[in-house]
């Protein structure tokens, strides 16, 4: 009898385990389709409350936690429409809105929202307005703090060109505490050169090594790859006209152009590959596609896709 | 199923709906369902929104709470007024016990659902004063509410078989919330590096996904369900039952009833 029940106990035990272990595997190959299906509920979900100070009420006290939380979802939901080359992202300010609400001290988010939020689809949110009102609440919580001056006096110098306000903002930031000394030299510089190339390669260079946010980083990368397309086409440009001024006709060439001014080999882009003429005259890059931020450089009617972040620095 | 396991099952069921604490849970989940038809009206042109979404939430919260209170009471219940040295004198095996008592619970659940439903349709029906086919989604969001229900019905099930009914409802409890961040939490882990992507991910899978299975704000919008998200999330929640029941069928038949 004894030994009969032990026999039907190990059965059980065997069953019940191999039971678990199946529907274990199961369980995850299943959510693994499920996560296919619906890849972007979460986000939907987020935001059927979108009120930050309804959110921080109803967070009964755990608001830090309410932060991490929003701000993964934020930095989520960033990346969901950016891998999906999406042209919009909508509910970027609200959640960055809900997230420093949570917590004003948050200053990762304040310089999400300044790479992000300003800069006009498809790069960002195209919200310049929002973003500055963002980083007027962070530096209202975080006055000491030099880093939100100067994301602020980048959207008003990148988005809204007005290099004035600019320049106010990088003064306010230089009176800081611990500001970086660059700051001065930004003010400064905003006054007397705010439209040229320099300046626009220092503040994206001092963007990229004073952050740690892969995204920003990334999105200085490709902000600097793109300027440095923008000066050659400029000067390749300027070395067309001095031909077609010295021979009275256009060159058939890239190469021809090359060998004419001088130059030690057929100019080439970040990537590698060389510039080319079209028979306008006018100077093209290859692919503009890989520099989502040029300015110069592409054929008539062309329209600008989504950015695709690149880790390295081309200069 | 065994003849054993149905009479363990109904002797559940009729002892769960004999507890009173049950009606007044249902009765709340009700009164919320009409409180939700106020709400409508204040807010401009929402009103099927909110009776849907507060409607089903609230039979989604009510029936948690009913899930775990009950089922951590299942099995330290029997052994605190020794009915089951009574049970287990007879010739039923202990996994039959634990599955019985599931089947029992499941039941009840389902049947409260069905009256919880029926105040929430009730309520849809004084707001719109007609039922459209988007409506059938609300059936879908129900089904959904249900497996849930399964799945915290047999987590509280394998909490009740070793620990404490306090512990057991806190553990089932925080179970709930967990997995309700489900998605957060493999957000995370997708976020992390090494040692603890690795951790993040396994817990990320191994505890509950609810997250998945809460479409009531999909449901109040009427935004299509497709019918592989329902095969899925099926499957998902019978194998994760599966899976709890399995761990509690384990720890019970070792465990020493002495």
């Amino acid at each position: 009898m004894i030994p009969r029940r032990m026999n039907g106990r190990k059965r059980t035990t065997v069953t019940a385990a191999g039971c678990m272990a199946v529907s274990l595997v199961a369980c995850v190959l299943l959510l693994r389709h499920i996560d296919e299906i619906r890849p972007k509920a979460t986000i939907e979900d987020a935001l059927y409350v979108n009120s930050p100070k309804m959110i921080k009420r109803a967070s009964v006290g755990f608001d830090g936690l309410m932060a991490c939380i929003y701000w993964t979802r934020t930095v989520q939901y960033f990346g969901h429409r950016h891998f999906d080359r999406a042209h919009t992202y909508n509910e970027l300010a609200p959640l960055l809105e809900i997230t420093t609400t949570l917590d004003p001290y948050m200053i990762p988010a304040y310089e999400f929202g300044a790479s992000f939020l300003a800069p006009k689809p498809p790069g960002g949110a195209g919200e310049p307005a929002r973003a500055i009102h963002l980083m007027e609440y962070g530096i209202s919580y975080n006055p000491d703090n030099w880093h939100l001056y100067y994301d602020l006096g980048f959207v008003y110098y990148t988005e809204l060109k007005d290099y004035r306000k600019a320049a106010e903002v990088f003064e306010r930031g230089s009176k800081v505490p611990d500001a970086h000394p660059f700051m001065k030299i930004m003010a400064a510089q905003m006054a007397m050169h705010a439209g040229d190339f320099t300046t626009a390669r220092m503040l994206w260079t001092a963007t990229y090594e004073s952050s740690h946010e892969t995204n920003i980083r990334q999105n200085a990368i490709e902000h600097l790859r793109s300027l440095r397309v923008d000066e050659d086409v400029t000067s390749l440009q300027a070395l067309v006209t001095q031909f077609g001024e010295r021979t009275g006709r256009l060159p058939a060439s890239i190469s021809e152009l090359a060998a004419a001014a001088h130059l030690r080999a057929v100019p080439v882009d970040p990537d590698g590959n060389p510039y080319q003429l079209s028979a306008t005259g006018q100077v093209l890059v290859q692919n503009p596609d890989d520099f989502p931020f040029i300015t110069k450089g592409t054929p008539p009617g062309y329209k600008p896709a989504p950015p695709k972040f690149h880790t390295k620095r081309s200069d | 199923m065994s003849p054993r396991i149905f009479h363990i099952a109904t002797n559940t069921f009729r002892e769960a709906v004999r507890d009173r604490v049950l009606y007044n849970l249902i009765a709340f989940a009700l009164l919320l369902s009409g409180a939700a038809i106020f709400v409508g009206q204040i807010s401009i042109d929402i009103e099927r929104l909110v009776v849907v979404d507060l409607g089903l939430t609230a039979v989604s919260l009510f029936g948690v709470v009913i899930a775990i209170f009950i089922g951590i009471g299942l099995v330290s219940k029997e052994i605190e007024k020794r009915t089951l040295y009574t049970v287990l004198s007879r010739p039923v095996r202990r996994w039959e016990f634990i599955v019985g008592k599931f089947f029992g619970l499941a039941g009840t659940l389902v049947v409260n659902t069905f009256f919880m439903a029926i105040g929430v349709f009730g309520a849809l029906f004084y707001v719109a004063h007609k039922f459209s086919k988007p409506d059938a989604l609300i059936l879908v969001a129900l089904y959904f509410i249900v497996l849930e229900f399964l799945i915290i019905c047999s987590l509280a099930l394998l909490f009740s078989s070793f620990s404490s009914p306090l512990l057991s409802a806190v553990f089932a409890f925080s179970l709930f919330v967990i997995g309700s961040f489900a998605e957060d939490l493999r957000g995370f882990a997708g976020l992390a590096h090494g040692v603890t992507r690795w951790f993040a991910t396994a817990a990320a899978y191994l505890v509950p996904n609810f997250s998945a299975l809460n479409v009531i704000s999909a449901a109040a919008h009427e935004q299509p369900l497709s019918s592989q998200l329902i095969l899925h999330n099926t499957l998902y929640a019978l194998f994760y039952t599966a899976m709890a029941l399995s761990g509690a069928v384990l720890i019970f038949e070792r465990r020493n009833l002495k």
